[in-house]
Parts: structure tokens; C-alpha cells; sequence
């Protein structure tokens, strides 16, 4: 019997674990600035190091995000990307590495829970992370999610309270995403001071990992991050990497780059 | 107390990021509280009373019940202070704000009113004020970027997307995301994810509780049909809701039909579909992927590819029924009321007219209140030279 996803999960973070360090999970925007670069950036990851990866699906209004990962769903959007072809990129590699499609609600119930879940079982994922569908919103979707043995993400912030957080991560599967500060993702010269002790009672509350993200966005912050958490999360500093680069070459190089360091600092 | 709903039928709810759930909670807790407090509710009668000059007048219009054969009644929330029925619920939220100890308020703004209001409730308090305003919007509605700065609120451009609505509120509610400590976020319409749609429409309805006063003391009885125009449908709902209840009562939704419901439009609710905007499941314009469409409408007030969960909820329970009126209906009826009644509707609430105009002639003989929600001043070059072009084309 094949591992189901959350166990994927699990097994990405305890060999991370085993080798003293924290998982590095990067964030592509799939589709961005088309569908065989971003092809190529996800398989960097995957020959990179990344422990498992985090799959954003381009969404017209992506209220969790700042304007660098805005502008790159714009674009993903303008240049054709769609859910399905999204769904391509993740079964690239999730054979590799476990993947966790970042999906806005609006997207996840139009297709309807159901259709949602088994399209990522279908592609191989291992969870979905829908950043604007707090816990209980619509259990349907977390039930469709873990009826296949895939992980769906809850998210804890410095706004949550002590006994929200307490049950969000109790109930957490997979690993719970601890979002590092009030604001929306994009780089910062600094994370705040309150990470440590929200991260610390996430995982006394949880037998899951703890992974951090929004933010981080150079080798050192990984590092600092990394221990303290189970895992660090990088998405706006790699996807400025694939915006800024000329070509797809350039763009793989930047990333490759960019991991290998981020792997050597954790 | 009364428990404030998070939702309507299915409708509504907080689709939002995990930060902004115990602003949501705080915001909940804090108008249950408020709105049981009778000195909360005294202050906010006061300033309705002295400086928003409510109640408005409910006018009967004479040339316009004969042109059309019908008994109509204007609700006159374009003689409200600043000229719309914004200020009543900027000015309800902007007391809470402070009652929360909020010091910053932020809002959106598409045709400017809400702006306006906002930031007239800002500087009545003494509150920092900062309007997200997309710059289509800001082009064509220019003297309200004017008045906005002159009574000391900051407006932010918003240049993504069709620098419309849809941008300025996404663009309103990452900032309440960065700054929820000391910020609250006015948001304009009964749209948004729980407590707003409910909190707007609770400040809205003294629209149709001063209506149903006034009515029953004008034609000693209640009316047969509500009318009203409808973007997020905040004005809309606050005239309803006090009817609901009378089943002989129609309520009538006027969305816009833009260039034609085949075409581009903001009609949500009559030709849109289910799911997601601005963290409420309602009525929304979306492609079959789940993407947000662009909303079109001459109107910037009705420019939103979103409506209120509320109003989801009346459509399928067939309580309220909803039409929609094109660009061009909208402009002649604008148009029409100012020379039957010497009144200038704003262009949002001319799509009340033109249907009252229109199919709402039949049948003949009834008694209609028809909310005026805005006067037509910040319209005036937008509409004029749309009656230019339509004057040409014969």
C-alpha cells in the first residue's frame, strides 16, 4: 500500500529532522511567467534539495498576498496557466517531493470540494494550502482532503489567540503553517520577536511540525527560522528570482542558486 | 444582545486570511455590545439628527407618479450630508471605531461617496483617515478626490487590475491585514466577510425604518413594491429589511446591465454565480475557473463584480426580485428625473428610476417608495457627455 500523503509529509520533515536541520519547503507560482518555466523551476526544487514544495495556483484576487506574488498570478493568468494545468506541474515531481498546492477558496469551491480533492490525489499532491478558508469555514473541503489521506494546511498568525491556536494545532495534519507576521507575504529586513514563542506553542500543542512562512526572505533568515521551526517556507524571494530573470536559464540558475544556499545556512 | 449572522441562507461567512479572525471576532463582539447600548444608540441618533439632517424627507413626486401611473415616493438619501446614504453607515462604524479604540480608519471607495463619507465621519471624530481609491474612479470622479483631501484623508491610488472597486477594496483589506492593531477598515457596502454584511445593513436600515414611518403617516398604508438600486447593496438592504416581513410588500433590486447582460455588466445576482469575493460566498462575477471577472458599469458606484450575501439569500428565497438596467436606460432616466422633478439622481440611483421608468409602469395604480440613494452632482461631466453621445446617435 502506497504512503497517502500525510504520511509523505511526515516522512519529508523526520528526514529533515534526522539530519539535524529544518525542511526547506520553496513556493513557485505555477504558470509564472509561463507554464515551461515554471516546469523548469519546479523540477530545480525538486534536483535542489527541497523537502517538499508549495504550489501556488494563480488567482485573479489573492488577498493573502503582496504585490510581488500578485503580479505574478496576473501574469500566470494572462499567459494561460489554469487549475488543471497547475495539476501538471505537481505531478512533475510529486513522485520526488511531497507538494502542497496553495489554492484561493473561490477556485477550490468552484470546482466543489470533491472534484478539488481528487484532482490533487490524482496529481500526486500530498495537501492543499487554501490561505482564505480559515478552520471551519467549510469542513467539506478538509473532509474531501483528508478522505484521500491528503493533509489540509490550518494556518496559525501572531492575531491568532492562545486558545484558537491551541485547538489549530491540535487538530493540525501535515504540518501547520505559522504565518511570522501580521501582514501579507513579501520579504522583510526582519521577523519579529514574537516568532519563537508562537512556534514554540504551536508545537508543544501539536503532535505536526511546525513550518514558517511570509516573509523570509534570505539565507540567514532561513537559518534563524530553521531552528526554531520544523520547517521554513520561501516564496516571495524565489518567485522576485523567476521575475527578474532575462531568460529560463537565468531563472533556473537564480533559484538553484538560491536553494543550495538556503540548504547549506539551515 | 442580539447575535450578529455570519450567514444568510448559505451566504456570507469569513473567507479571510487566519490574521484577520480576531479583528473579525473583536469587530462581532464589539457591535453586539454596541448596538444593545442605549448610549451608543443615543450618540448615533444625535449625530444622524444634527449632523447628517435625518430623517430624510420621503417626497411624493408628482410629475413622475404621472409619467409613469403610479403613486412614487422619493426616499431622499441624496439630501443626506455629503449626499448619500454612505454617511449613515460611515458614521455608525466610525463611532465604533473609536468606541474600539481604533485610532486609524481605512475605507474603499469607487464612485468617491463612501470615501467622502468616510472621511467626513473622520474628521466629525478626529480619526486618521486613508481612502483606497482605484484611478479609473479617481479620473472620473474627481471632485470627490477633491473633498476627500480637503477635509484632511489621504487617498491611495490603486493602479492594478481595472483601477476600479473590486481593486480599491482588495487593495483596502491588505492594509487592515498589515495594520489590524490600530486600524479599523469602513467598508462601504454590505459586502466583506462577517460581521459587515450584517453591521452595514443594521446602520442602513434606518433607510427603510424612517420610509415605513413616513409612509403610513403620507398614504396611511404600505406601500406595494420597495425600489432600489443595487452594487454591494447596501442602500438596497437597508430599505428592505424593515418591509421583509410584509408579505404584500414587493422588493424590487435594480443591478446594472452595463452595455447588456450578454455583454459586460455588474449584475451579480441577476447573470453571475456562486462563490467567493472580498471574504463572503455570495453572488459574484466569475469565468467558469473561479477567476473574478471585471464588472462594467457607467456607474462607479455599481461597478463590482460582488453583492451582499443578504441579497444571495433574497433572490433564492424569491423574497426580493432583482432586474438590471443598461448604461444607456440609466443616462435617459437621470436625465428624465431632473426635468420632471428638478432633482439630479446620481447615476447609481438612476437605475432605480429607469426601471420604475420602464417595466416598473405595470401595473398601473399602486403605491412605490423608490430610494434616491445619492444626488447626481459628482456625475454630472461622466453624464453629460454620455447623453452627448447618445444625443448623436439619435
Amino acid at each position: 500500500m502506497a504512503e497517502t500523503g500525510i504520511e509523505r509529509i511526515a516522512s519529508a520533515f523526520a528526514a529533515a529532522r534526522a539530519e539535524g536541520r529544518a525542511a526547506l519547503m520553496p513556493y513557485l507560482m505555477g504558470g509564472f511567467p509561463d507554464h515551461e518555466t515554471s516546469a523548469a523551476v519546479i523540477d530545480a526544487y525538486a534536483d535542489t534539495g527541497a523537502d517538499l514544495i508549495e504550489l501556488g495556483v494563480p488567482y485573479s484576487d489573492p488577498l493573502a498576498d503582496g504585490p510581488q506574488i500578485h503580479a505574478a498570478a496576473t501574469a500566470a493568468l494572462e499567459a494561460g496557466a489554469r487549475f488543471e494545468s497547475v495539476m501538471e506541474l505537481c505531478e512533475r515531481v510529486s513522485a520526488r517531493v511531497p507538494v502542497l498546492p496553495m489554492v484561493y477558496a473561490n477556485v477550490v469551491l468552484t470546482l466543489g470540494p470533491e472534484r478539488f480533492a481528487a484532482a490533487l490525489e490524482a496529481a500526486g499532491a500530498a495537501g492543499a494550502i487554501v490561505p482564505d478558508l480559515p478552520r471551519a469555514e467549510d469542513p467539506a473541503v478538509a473532509g474531501a482532503l483528508l478522505e484521500r489521506g491528503l493533509a489540509p494546511i490550518g494556518f496559525v498568525s501572531p492575531t491568532t489567540s492562545p486558545a484558537r491556536l491551541r485547538e489549530i494545532a491540535a487538530e493540525a495534519v501535515g504540518f501547520t503553517y505559522v504565518v511570522s507576521l501580521t501582514g501579507v507575504t513579501g520579504e522583510r529586513a526582519e521577523l519579529p520577536p514574537e516568532l519563537e514563542a508562537m512556534v514554540a506553542s504551536v508545537r508543544e500543542a501539536s503532535e505536526a511540525p511546525a513550518a514558517v512562512g511570509f516573509g523570509i526572505g534570505t539565507p540567514e533568515q532561513a537559518a534563524k527560522v530553521g531552528a526554531i521551526a520544523d520547517g521554513v517556507i520561501i516564496g516571495t524571494r524565489l518567485v522576485r528570482a523567476v521575475a527578474d530573470a532575462p531568460d529560463r536559464d537565468a531563472a533556473v540558475d537564480a533559484v538553484s542558486a538560491f536553494m543550495a544556499d538556503t540548504r547549506m545556512a539551515l | 444582545m442580539s447575535p450578529v449572522e455570519s450567514r444568510f441562507g448559505p451566504y456570507g461567512g469569513r473567507y479571510v486570511p487566519e490574521v484577520l479572525i480576531a479583528a473579525l471576532d473583536e469587530l462581532t463582539a464589539a457591535w453586539e455590545e454596541a448596538s444593545a447600548d442605549p448610549g451608543f444608540g443615543a450618540e448615533l441618533d444625535g449625530l444622524l439628527r444634527d449632523f447628517v439632517g435625518r430623517p430624510t424627507p420621503l417626497y411624493l413626486a408628482g410629475r413622475l407618479s404621472e409619467r409613469v401611473g403610479r403613486t412614487v415616493y422619493l426616499k431622499r438619501e441624496d439630501l443626506a450630508h455629503t449626499g448619500a446614504h454612505k454617511i449613515n453607515n460611515a458614521v455608525g462604524q466610525a463611532l465604533l471605531a473609536r468606541r474600539m479604540g481604533k485610532t486609524r480608519i481605512i475605507a474603499e471607495t469607487g464612485a468617491g461617496q463612501h470615501g467622502v463619507a468616510t472621511a467626513t465621519a473622520c474628521a466629525l471624530l478626529g480619526l486618521e483617515c486613508v481612502i483606497y481609491m482605484g484611478t479609473e474612479d479617481m479620473r472620473r470622479q474627481r471632485p470627490n478626490v477633491e473633498r476627500m483631501g480637503l477635509m484632511g484623508a489621504t487617498v491611495e491610488p490603486v493602479e492594478a487590475g481595472a483601477r476600479t472597486l473590486k481593486e480599491a477594496v482588495s487593495a483596502a483589506i491588505r492594509d487592515w491585514v498589515t495594520n489590524v492593531g490600530d486600524t479599523h477598515y469602513i467598508i462601504g457596502s454590505a459586502v466583506g466577510p462577517a460581521p459587515y454584511p450584517a453591521l452595514v445593513r443594521d446602520l442602513q436600515r434606518v433607510i427603510g425604518d424612517e420610509a415605513r414611518a413616513q409612509i403610513l403617516a403620507a398614504a396611511g398604508r404600505l406601500p406595494d413594491r420597495i425600489v432600489a438600486c443595487v452594487g454591494g447593496g447596501s442602500n438596497a438592504i437597508g430599505s428592505f429589511v424593515p418591509f421583509v416581513d410584509d408579505a404584500d410588500v414587493e422588493l424590487i433590486g435594480v443591478e446594472a446591465a452595463g452595455e447588456g447582460l450578454n455583454g459586460r455588466h455588474g449584475a451579480s445576482l441577476a447573470a453571475g454565480r456562486t462563490g467567493v469575493l472580498h471574504g463572503a460566498l455570495s453572488a459574484v462575477l466569475a469565468d467558469e475557473d473561479g477567476q473574478i471577472l471585471e464588472a462594467h458599469s457607467i456607474s462607479a458606484g455599481l461597478d463590482y463584480p460582488g453583492v451582499g450575501p443578504e441579497h444571495a439569500m433574497l433572490r433564492d428565497t424569491g423574497r426580493a426580485r432583482y432586474v438590471a438596467i443598461t448604461d444607456t436606460e440609466a443616462l435617459l432616466a437621470l436625465r428624465e428625473l431632473s426635468r420632471l422633478e428638478g432633482i439630479v439622481p446620481a447615476l447609481e440611483s438612476s437605475h432605480a428610476v429607469a426601471w420604475l421608468l420602464g417595466e416598473g409602469r405595470e401595473p398601473a395604480g399602486g403605491i412605490d417608495v423608490l430610494t434616491l440613494s445619492g444626488r447626481g452632482d459628482k456625475d454630472l461631466a461622466e453624464a453629460l457627455a454620455g447623453l452627448e453621445r447618445l444625443d448623436a446617435d439619435g
